[in-house]
């Protein structure tokens, strides 16, 4: 898999009106993400509910919320993120709760991907530059570290091979009559990513696309966070 | 750059010779240079005169005949002059053993040092090294040759940040009979470091196997390092020290958390099939068994041996550090039993691991060697000789050497490295099969072989 991926003009803005934070919104981090070709679920920033409301019929599905607050680095800490939205009134309640967290004028309202929860994360290494994380994903992740490493950029038979190499490897090819999860999609999604850390490697520290949502069908990005070099 | 005159040197200066202390540093490495190797040595003290009846020469300047190497063991505030005058002289390059730079706080003093040689394209070693030794070629460390054990001239390339470490795994390489082609302490690592080290040995036709003590590298050097790595040909051993992690507390990210400095050296390691040791016992059986071996394995063991305890053992051994012990392919025990002695045909245990039993002789080693040799289930075969049993011959060394280059599996064997049995030792180890003095070092062995994850 030959990949050129360079930064868009859009994502050196992003990189530069983010640089004095120190780390990229998650809309902003999305949309490198999206430049770079990686998949992501449907997605609308605001804070008018009615506008909500109808993103939330288009897709038909339940939603998740979360709090665009340049405040709030580590959502789940503070209740900035809502899942499984699924009637108006909670969109309601929630998007007003969220837009009284400290520093949040925006909601980031998302469509629910459901499967298997990965980690996927790249490091600006001293020694050796971007370095790309797979894993278990979730919370729980520092807790089982359950993670494979290498150094970017990656092939395809790199991604197979952490893959192989995790404890719950065989929960990605299907275990006790659960189907496996689309291997192809994710070497594509890992090795794409390697390909971005290399094209950030003077402006990233870290990386986190955490969970990364894998099914049979493919995988999508749930959440993002892009720490960069100050 | 050429390196050769360095590492290889058929004339030397040693500058910094003491007129009043024979045990200088600089006057040890020039009398067992001047004594012992085959390289034309001078010495050198701006006070001139004369040492035990050798001139001394007052600069390298005043050497008439050229030079291939300077050994530099003046006090640190002196070496860049010394330096100035080697490269005016011609010298092809320099191993500064001198301490008193960055260690000691002196960056600056060594940025000119590295500068200096930089600008004249002047390779050297160090400073704060022992330097360079090559068996029976040239040999700079400055520890009294009669203190140390050297291992013979073999094909192990090492490299070692520390010299102490460097001169400690040479007596375990001379103990369990690895040679080297060339050790080198690099110090401080202001001129030649570890990436400009695995090129030389990778185009260097004595070096088979090329290992490294690692303590770290600077900004991007791992990166380098691995570059060179995939391009290099020999197997590549690490041994790595600072192991424990830090600045973990203060990782903002799940990544920085996750992936210490050591678990990322050790896993691009991994990722690039350099096979990283986890000690010292570890490297010296990495090197011997990827001297003789270096292609990679994917790990598949065939135990033979004439006590079935061991072969246990062995077994063991090999599920924890990541071999399998596959069952045999249908048709190999019967190929063996009816090739077997008499004695024996009934009593031999022929799943995997073979028992054999005491009562099995010479042949009946060689038959199952060769059997599983062929088992297309197998890919690497050990052999866990116990020389007790009578109906083993001082031979077997060598005739089980015979069916392993024979038959193209690779083949490690076990042998109690007790001095009566050192005719079995050279029999395995003059045909470059590897032996280990424990079932433990022939599985680690076996481990080297693995490197490779399998993609």
């Amino acid at each position: 898999m030959l990949m050129d991926i360079r930064l868009t003009q859009e994502d050196k803005a992003i990189i530069e009106h983010s640089r004095s934070r120190g780390w990229v919104l998650e809309p902003d981090a999305k949309a490198i993400l999206g430049n770079a070709g990686l998949g992501l679920p449907r997605r609308l920033v605001t804070n008018d509910i009615d506008e909500a409301f109808e993103f939330m019929e288009d897709v038909n599905m339940p939603v998740a919320a979360k709090a665009v607050s340049g405040s709030i680095l580590h959502k789940t800490e503070h209740r900035a993120v809502s899942l499984n939205i699924d009637s108006r009134e909670r969109l309601e309640n929630e998007m007003a709760r969220l837009l009284t967290l400290d520093g949040c004028s925006t909601v980031l309202v998302e469509e629910m991907v459901t499967g298997l929860e990965l980690f996927v994360g790249a490091k600006n290494d001293a020694q050796f530059g971007p370095v790309v994380i797979l894993g278990m994903g979730g919370t729980g992740v520092e807790i089982y570290n359950d993670t494979a490493v290498r150094m970017a950029p990656l092939t395809q038979t790199d991604v197979l091979s952490m893959a192989d190499s995790l404890k719950a490897a065989a929960l990605l090819t299907g275990f006790r009559g659960g189907s496996g999860i689309d291997m192809k999609g994710l070497c594509g999604l890992v090795v794409r990513f390697s390909h971005l850390a290399m094209a950030m490697e003077k402006d990233f520290q870290s990386m986190d696309l955490n969970p990364v949502i894998c099914g049979p069908d493919g995988c999508t990005v749930a959440d993002a966070r892009i720490m960069l070099v100050t | 750059m050429d390196l050769t005159p360095l590492f290889r040197p058929r004339s030397m200066a040693v500058v910094g010779v003491s007129t009043t202390q024979d045990n200088h540093p600089a006057n040890v490495i020039f009398t067992k240079n001047h004594l012992r190797y085959p390289v034309d040595t001078y010495q050198v003290n701006p006070k001139g005169g004369m040492i035990n009846r050798e001139t001394v020469y007052k600069g390298v300047l005043d050497i008439e005949a050229p030079l291939d190497l300077a050994v530099i063991g003046v006090r640190a505030e002196f070496v860049p002059d010394v330096l100035a005058q080697c490269i005016k002289k011609g010298v092809k390059g320099a191993v500064i053993i001198s301490g008193g730079f960055s260690e000691a706080g002196n960056h600056h003093l060594q940025e000119r040092v590295a500068d200096m040689a930089r600008e004249a394209d002047f390779p050297f070693v160090g400073p704060n090294c022992l330097g360079v030794y090559a068996p029976g070629q040239v040999d700079t460390f400055f520890l009294p040759g009669e203190r140390i054990i050297r291992p013979e001239k073999g094909n192990v390339g090492f490299v070692s940040q520390s010299g102490g470490v460097l001169v400690d795994q040479m007596v375990k390489f001379a103990g369990q009979g690895i040679g080297i082609s060339l050790g080198v302490s690099i110090g401080n690592k202001a001129g030649l470091r570890e990436t400009d080290m695995l090129e030389f040995f990778e185009a260097d036709p004595d070096t088979r196997v090329i290992a490294f003590y690692i303590e770290g590298f600077d900004r991007g050097e791992g990166r380098t390092f691995i570059r060179a790595v995939e391009r290099c040909k020999k197997p590549v051993v690490v041994l790595k020290a600072g192991k424990t992690p830090r600045g973990m507390a203060a990782a903002s990210s799940h990544t920085a958390s996750i992936a210490g400095d050591y678990r990322i050296f050790s896993e691009i390691m991994k990722q690039h099939c350099v096979a990283e040791a986890d000690n010292e016992f570890e490297l010296t059986s990495f090197c011997e068994s990827l001297s003789c071996y270096p292609k990679g394995i994917d790990g598949r063991v065939g135990i033979v041996s004439l006590s079935g305890g061991h072969g246990v053992l062995a077994a063991d051994a090999c599920v924890a550090q990541g071999l399998s012990v596959p069952d045999l392919s249908k048709g190999t025990a019967d190929a063996v039993r009816e090739r077997l002695s008499a004695e024996i045909r009934t009593i031999a245990s022929l799943t995997n691991p073979m028992d054999l039993t005491g009562s099995s002789v010479d042949a009946d080693m060689i038959t199952a060697a060769r059997y599983l040799s062929r088992d297309e289930t197998i890919d690497c075969v050990m052999v866990l000789l116990l020389p007790y049993s009578p109906g083993i011959s001082a031979d077997i060394g060598a005739r089980l050497s015979q069916v392993a280059r024979n038959e193209a599996t690779p083949m490690i064997a076990y042998v109690p490295h007790e001095d009566k049995y050192r005719i079995i030792i050279e029999g395995f180890e003059l045909n470059r099969i590897p032996v280990a003095a424990s079932v433990e070092g022939a599985v680690l062995m076996a481990k080297a072989l693995k490197r490779c994850r399998p993609c």
